[in-house]
């Protein structure tokens, strides 16, 4: 029995361990932004400040409209684009996983070939100008996200499990296709589509790529492209100048900081829906393969 | 379903499938035409690769000069330096991911403690879901020259601080440590879904047959692993040419210091399609990409193929 104890003792001694290595960089991103900028400037970033202050949170809440601004955007098109992307994933999926439908195969195929081969960077970027997604909204909604056959293949997978019995007596019954889809399997498949939606809604939120490719107009900045700018200038301040001179040009170290912590708030407090789902979809995933 | 009478030998086409389920065909088409115009209709813009292209002319009109802005790249000396270090980073976030997300996935399924083993399996699991925009905010709290921790630490105990930020030598290191930071909780439940779906029975005959928790891990957990681990690995050599462009980007961005252990096709890439505004140069490294890519996903799945018939992906 003391054998089994030792290994118990050292396995979670070693997680608690692992654990912690995950959480307090995070916590010194926390602390530094309720520091007191002075004591920053003297001490550097550190878990124990000598003073805390909000005078940070105060200037990002009082002055900042780009911020407000930033925040809007990122909020819109992750609703919109997650909204829409789960909807049309949803639709292919039920598609895909009809039997009715001799086809599906080939279909899938035509999916499938381009998570093999994909042409790149160069012509993503032409076709999105070639479209006019530049400088407006829809260039950080439709590009890159709105769809990924990937989430196609884990709703088809679904959505494939469930009874045939109950898809047949619809039919004999006289439900058509439609009614079928919207009436019966939707809300059947509503866990893989909460998976699915979750995905897609973090892959926006996070998403910055399309807004450093396709926007450079300061009102359609997400939030992840605003933090990036932020330090991006700060470095290149700092590169020039080489020392802290800056101080009054930068933001102040406390007030970056707190925009980051704002930029994960909304991650932090669905964090539990978030994990739940996504292990779950994670689950189903791996299995199916 | 009766079979088809001789008499009525019409051809199920596709359009009699069309006609036959209307609202399924309607329903797939958005995806469809989506990936239609972003996954197919991109590949004639391969082509550019072998022009001199001028936006004003377009891709009917530009001149063709064949594989020179290939040579131009592969006589570049930047060639051998961010292709060494795409698969040198990838090649080692492979190797300790998987040891790290393997060593936890086994000793968070040791766990008796319920609390215990959600609160954790939360905490790895919870930076996954930042932004790398983030991550690299985090990293410059840590690293920063002049208030950066580490640096403040090193100064405690009597070290002179460091400038991390203009040395290219650790940055491989700390590259790789982000990504298995970043990953390992995500990956350690894919495994431990695997661990789960383990036959109880083979740990129970090991219990009565007297083995210990070090001895069931080693002959039972980490064998019926291994096909999981394999075709993971296998699969993400596949991906060996690509990185993650934010994770890089939003890390090192454009300091130029650090490009020599740093600076990855994607990266490099982005930076001639951008900075130098060069498409063709810029699409003949992509194309260099995407076909040794190509061929690595083929040769990987083949081998996954090999190893284990059911799990290939196609």
């Amino acid at each position: 029995m003391k054998k089994i104890d030792w290994f118990q003792l050292v396995n979670t001694v070693f997680i608690f361990l692992f654990a912690l290595m995950c959480t307090l960089p995070i916590l010194l991103v926390l602390i530094v932004s309720f520091s007191d900028e002075q004591s920053i400037l003297q001490n550097g970033y550190s878990f124990f400040p000598d003073r805390f202050s909000l005078e940070a949170y105060r200037s990002v809440f009082a002055s900042n409209e780009q911020l407000l601004q930033s925040y809007a955007v990122s909020i819109g098109v992750t609703l919109i684009g997650t909204l829409a992307a789960v909807t049309i994933t949803g639709m292919a999926g039920y598609t895909l996983a009809n039997r009715q439908v001799r086809y599906r195969n080939p279909i899938a195929l035509f999916f499938f070939i381009t998570m093999l081969f994909n042409a790149g960077l160069v012509p993503w970027y032409m076709m999105n100008d070639l479209l006019g997604f530049k400088n407006n909204l829809l260039a950080l909604i439709i590009p890159t996200l709105i769809f990924s056959p990937f989430n196609l293949f884990l709703v088809r997978n679904f959505m494939q499990e469930l009874p045939d019995a109950l898809l047949e007596s619809a039919r004999m019954d006289g439900a058509s296709d439609a009614y079928i889809a919207f009436r019966i399997v939707f809300p059947l498949s509503m866990p893989v589509l909460a998976t699915v939606a979750l995905f897609y809604g973090l892959g926006y939120w996070n998403n910055w790529f399309n807004a450093i490719m396709l926007v450079d107009k300061e009102s359609l900045y997400p939030l992840q492209y605003l933090l990036y700018k932020m330090q991006s200038e700060i470095n290149m301040i700092n590169q020039m100048q080489g020392v802290a001179i800056s101080n009054t040009l930068a933001p102040t170290e406390s007030f970056k900081m707190a925009v980051a912590i704002i930029t994960i708030g909304p991650i932090v407090l669905l964090y539990p829906f978030l994990q739940r789902f996504i292990i779950k979809g994670l689950v189903i995933g791996a299995v199916k393969g | 379903m009766g079979r088809a009478k001789p008499e009525r030998t019409k051809r199920y086409t596709i359009f009699t499938d069309i006609r036959k389920n209307p609202v399924s065909y309607l329903l797939v088409l958005p995806a469809m035409l989506y990936t239609f115009i972003f996954g197919y209709m991109t590949l004639p813009y391969m082509v550019i690769a072998f022009q001199r292209f001028n936006y004003a002319k377009g891709i009917f009109d530009s001149e063709w000069v064949g594989f020179k802005n290939f040579e131009f790249f592969f006589q570049s000396t930047a060639a051998t330096m961010v292709t060494w270090n795409t698969i040198k980073l990838n090649l080692l976030s492979i190797a300790f991911g998987t040891v790290v997300a393997l060593l936890f996935a086994i000793l968070l399924n040791e766990v008796r403690s319920h609390v215990f083993k959600r609160v954790s399996q939360s905490t790895l699991l919870f930076p996954h879901f930042l932004s790398w925009i983030i991550v690299s905010y985090i990293v410059y709290s840590l690293f920063a020259t002049e208030h950066g921790l580490i640096n403040n630490l090193l100064q405690t105990f009597g070290f002179d601080p460091h400038n991390w930020y203009s040395d290219p030598k650790p940055w491989t290191w700390i590259l790789v440590a982000l990504s298995v930071w970043k990953e390992t909780g995500m990956s350690a439940v894919i495994y431990l879904a695997a661990i789960t779906a383990i036959d109880d029975s083979l740990y129970e005959a090991a219990k009565i047959d007297g083995a210990s928790r070090w001895q069931q891990i080693k002959s039972i957990t980490l064998p019926m692993l291994m096909p999981t681990v394999s075709i993971l690995t296998l699969l993400a050599i596949g991906k060996i040419f690509y990185s993650d462009f934010g994770m890089i980007y939003a890390i090192i961005g454009d300091n130029g210091m650090l490009y020599s252990t740093t600076d990855v096709i994607d990266t490099y890439t982005f930076r001639t399609l951008r900075t130098s505004g060069n498409p063709s140069i810029a699409m003949a490294i992509g194309m260099y990409q995407s076909v040794v890519g190509f061929v690595l996903v083929l040769t990987a799945n083949w081998a996954v193929k090999k190893f284990n018939r059911d799990s290939a992906i196609f």
